[in-house]
């Protein structure tokens, strides 16, 4: 079993930070004095009932103004799994930090305010989360009291979604639709008693239920060398360990293995994780791997299985997602960074940018402002190996860093 | 020979099925810990005694065996610690065999850096933060790896696993880095240093099963004792050694209690108990409905006392 984190998607005031409030209490999750704080700080603003978003909004001006502005995550655990929480921001101005939550994110919530129905940021959303192939996606249809929980409104919106559905390239995506109010309590922990007609499963349940093995997009496996462990000591005298965590699928002993970008061959040796040795290295797991063979191995190198080898190119085509206020320029020059392996990066040319309102594309651009998504064709001054971002998520995406700046300015998903 | 696959997948079968994840979560943190190594010149580990940082420890053990942890630990001394916190650090240390690096706050308050407070609430808690950045400066350190997690406080839950902090050691929160995937980026300017928080996504109770199934020795004042205690603001605060104010009027009673935070002694408080093993402890907070910073005074100076702390430089 393991953690499931779920990114969380709507505009403002969709109720968010209230749906994310409203599960930690329905699941006890709450402590009694971070309780008391909801109740008093409610009280003190005179409303009837308890405000959840006081449980996530955490900085100070989010307070003051009532949004969330940066992405915050929280915590719950039920019986059978842990579950984090990436609160994001709704507006369009924080389109990058809805990308940032999704890409750690295996589910995503969208939320849609049943007054109001599919709108131009329900697109958006759902878009970033076809982009990013998060595989479960779950459209809650909040603030169903406000519509007398009425069915029809529920399938209205669920017709209007199913539209937008029509358009995705991501096809093994499972998107689920639940009637909710998370400010009452309806179909978030508990069952509503308001809405007999629906006879699917509360948000918890559904989440209770997700298989996480499956969540996980598998596919090769890929070591990128994060550290060389060279202890130096009597004992470990000539250990030279390749410190890092496995992707995509799984490495064993005697394993027949490339080294890139040197091409060596060699076999695993030995897997360990501390001071244990392991027959398999699964993905996921941070282990030590030595090499039968004495090969020249160092950081943002990559083991891969012989036979299973990812592209090794120079040049590659991505969407890029812009999350900075400097814009990205055609023949600007960034860092890349593919995993742990950095290098420097030209870009050639804008093919085109997606329409702010996602209708269609732009072409003929010369540059990006923040939270602009295009495709974008890049050089790079050294080779990279990677997969292509729909076939393996980690190895197929890096971050471009402005070397002026050194924030990291943008993501990418290779094609 | 069991599977590292199992392993993650169960890795508490003492104790499940509460939390049975915390294996994904040491994989995480493990990455991290390898992160800082690769990308910076000279990182350090912050190191207060408390089971956070002793939790470190275990992982960057486990992240660079066999070689020894590749970087130096380093206590921001309040002089206020419990006694026992300071025994067991100095066993801790050489045991390892890595270098400590202690600097007190005393030092600080003697050279008039910082003005030590008086009355009631007095701490020493605000003052540890010129002091530290005193120590970075000093030894030029630019990474700093600390043990705070996002569930512990509303301000941390958006706090990065790399958090840049300029020349003045202040986080800039509506500025931050947005993290993709597991990708970090550590490239900064001089003067500036990143503070990284391995177990971000850990919670309380993560950790505390983390020391029971690894069988992490802690200090003793985590489990139930005996000790002389005085009630304030309905808190237990510990009349032993001093540290606290207390007043007259501010009854003594001996009572069984254990502390859940190894902070500061001048703004940690304890809690009743009598859990005296890890296996009790573990139940307790799982139990628990009191938060773990519930018992701390420095949070409820006001609502967001954290969020000011940090951006001044604070842990
Ligand atoms: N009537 C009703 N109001 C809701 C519901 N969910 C949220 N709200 C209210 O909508 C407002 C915005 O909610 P919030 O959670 O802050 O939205 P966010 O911006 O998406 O995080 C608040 O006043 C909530 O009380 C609901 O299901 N029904
Ligand atoms: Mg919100």
């Amino acid at each position: 079993m393991e953690v499931l984190k779920i990114a969380t998607a709507g505009s403002v005031d969709d109720g968010k930070s209230t749906l994310i409030g409203r599960l930690l209490y329905d699941t006890k999750s709450l402590t009694d004095d971070k309780l008391e704080a909801i109740e008093r700080t409610s009280k003190q603003k005179g409303y009837d009932y308890l405000d959840f978003s006081l449980a996530t909004d955490g900085l100070v001006a989010e307070r003051e103004q009532g949004i969330t502005i940066d992405v915050a995550h929280i915590y719950f655990s039920t019986a059978t799994k842990s579950y984090i929480i990436a609160d994001t921001p709704g507006h369009v101005e924080y389109t990058r930090n809805m990308v940032t939550g999704a890409s750690t994110s295996q589910a995503a919530i969208i939320l849609i305010d049943a007054r109001k129905g599919v709108i131009e940021q329900t697109n958006r959303h759902f878009f970033i989360n076809n982009l990013l192939r998060i595989k479960d996606v779950i459209v809650a249809i909040n603030k169903m009291d406000l519509v007398n929980f009425s069915e029809d409104a529920y399938n209205d919106i669920k017709a209007d979604f199913e539209e937008l559905m029509g358009k995705r390239d991501y096809q093994d995506q499972k998107i689920t639709f639940i009637p909710v109010s998370a400010l009452k309590g309806d179909n978030v922990v508990n069952r509503s008693q308001n809405m007999d007609w629906y006879t699917g499963q509360t948000l918890l349940e559904h989440l209770e239920e997700l298989d996480l093995q499956d969540i996980y997009n598998v596919g090769t496996p890929r070591f990128p060398v994060q550290y060389v462990i060279r202890p130096k000591t009597e004992e470990f005298h000539d250990f030279r360990g390749f410190a890092g965590k496995v992707y995509g699928g799984e490495l064993s002993v005697g394993d027949e293995v490339v080294v890139l970008p040197s091409m060596t061959r060699s076999k695993i040796k030995a897997i360990y994780f501390y001071d244990t040795e392991y027959q398999t290295a699964p993905r996921r797991s941070s282990v030590t791997i030595t090499l039968e063979d004495e090969v020249n191995v160092s950081r943002g190198d990559m083991l891969v299985k012989v036979g299973d080898l990812p592209i090794i190119d120079k040049q590659l085509t991505a969407t890029i997602s812009w999350m900075d206020s400097n814009q990205l320029t055609v023949g600007g020059k960034y860092v890349l960074q593919h995993g742990v392996n950095k290098t420097l990066a030209k870009v050639d040319a804008i093919d085109h940018k997606i329409h702010p309102d996602y209708s269609g594309i732009e072409e003929n651009v010369s540059s990006l402002n923040m939270n602009d998504i295009a495709k974008v064709r890049l050089r790079l001054n050294k080779p990279i190996f990677y997969d292509r971002f729909k076939e393996h998520r980690t190895n197929g995406s890096f971050i471009i860093i402005d070397s002026r700046t050194n924030h990291t300015a943008g993501v990418g998903f290779i094609e | 020979m069991s599977t590292l696959a199992e392993e993650i997948k169960n890795p508490f079968t003492l104790t499940a099925p509460e939390r049975p994840n915390a294996n994904a979560l040491e994989h995480e943190a493990i990455y991290i810990l390898r992160e800082v190594a690769a990308q910076f010149e000279r990182p350090v580990l912050l190191f207060s005694g408390g089971k956070d940082s002793i939790t470190l420890v275990r992982l960057a053990q486990k992240a660079f065996w066999p070689a020894k942890i590749p970087f130096p630990l380093m206590h921001i001394d309040t002089g206020h610690n419990f006694p026992e916190t300071i025994e067991f650090r100095d066993k801790l240390v050489e045991e390892l065999g890595v270098e400590l690096i202690v600097r007190n706050v005393q030092d600080s308050i003697d050279q008039g850096k910082v003005v030590e407070e008086t009355g009631k609430y007095a701490s020493r808690n605000i003052l540890q933060t010129t002091t530290l950045l005193d120590a970075i400066e000093e030894f030029k350190f630019d990474a700093c790896i600390g043990g705070a997690r996002r569930d512990e406080e509303k301000a941390r839950a958006k706090e990065r696993i790399f958090s840049v902090r300029d020349d003045f050691g202040q986080w800039d929160e509506k500025n931050q880095r947005p993290e993709l995937f597991d990708m970090l980026n550590g490239q900064i300017e001089m003067g500036q240093n990143v503070r990284v928080f391995p177990i971000s996504n850990w919670t309380e109770l993560d950790v505390w099963s983390y020391i029971q199934k690894e069988n992490i020795e802690i200090p003793s004042i985590y489990f139930a004792h005996k000790r002389n205690t005085f009630l304030r603001d309905g808190l237990i605060w510990s009349a032993e050694d001093g540290v606290v104010f207390r007043a007259e009027d501010e009854k003594v009673e001996e009572r069984i209690v254990r502390f859940r935070t190894v902070g500061d002694m001048s703004c940690t408080a304890a809690v009743e108990s009598y859990a005296d093993t890890i296996d009790k402890v573990v139940s307790e907070i799982r139990d628990s409905k009191i938060s773990e910073r519930g018992a701390r005074i420095d949070d409820k100076r006001s609502e967001a006392a954290m969020e000011k702390r940090k951006q001044q430089g604070y842990f």
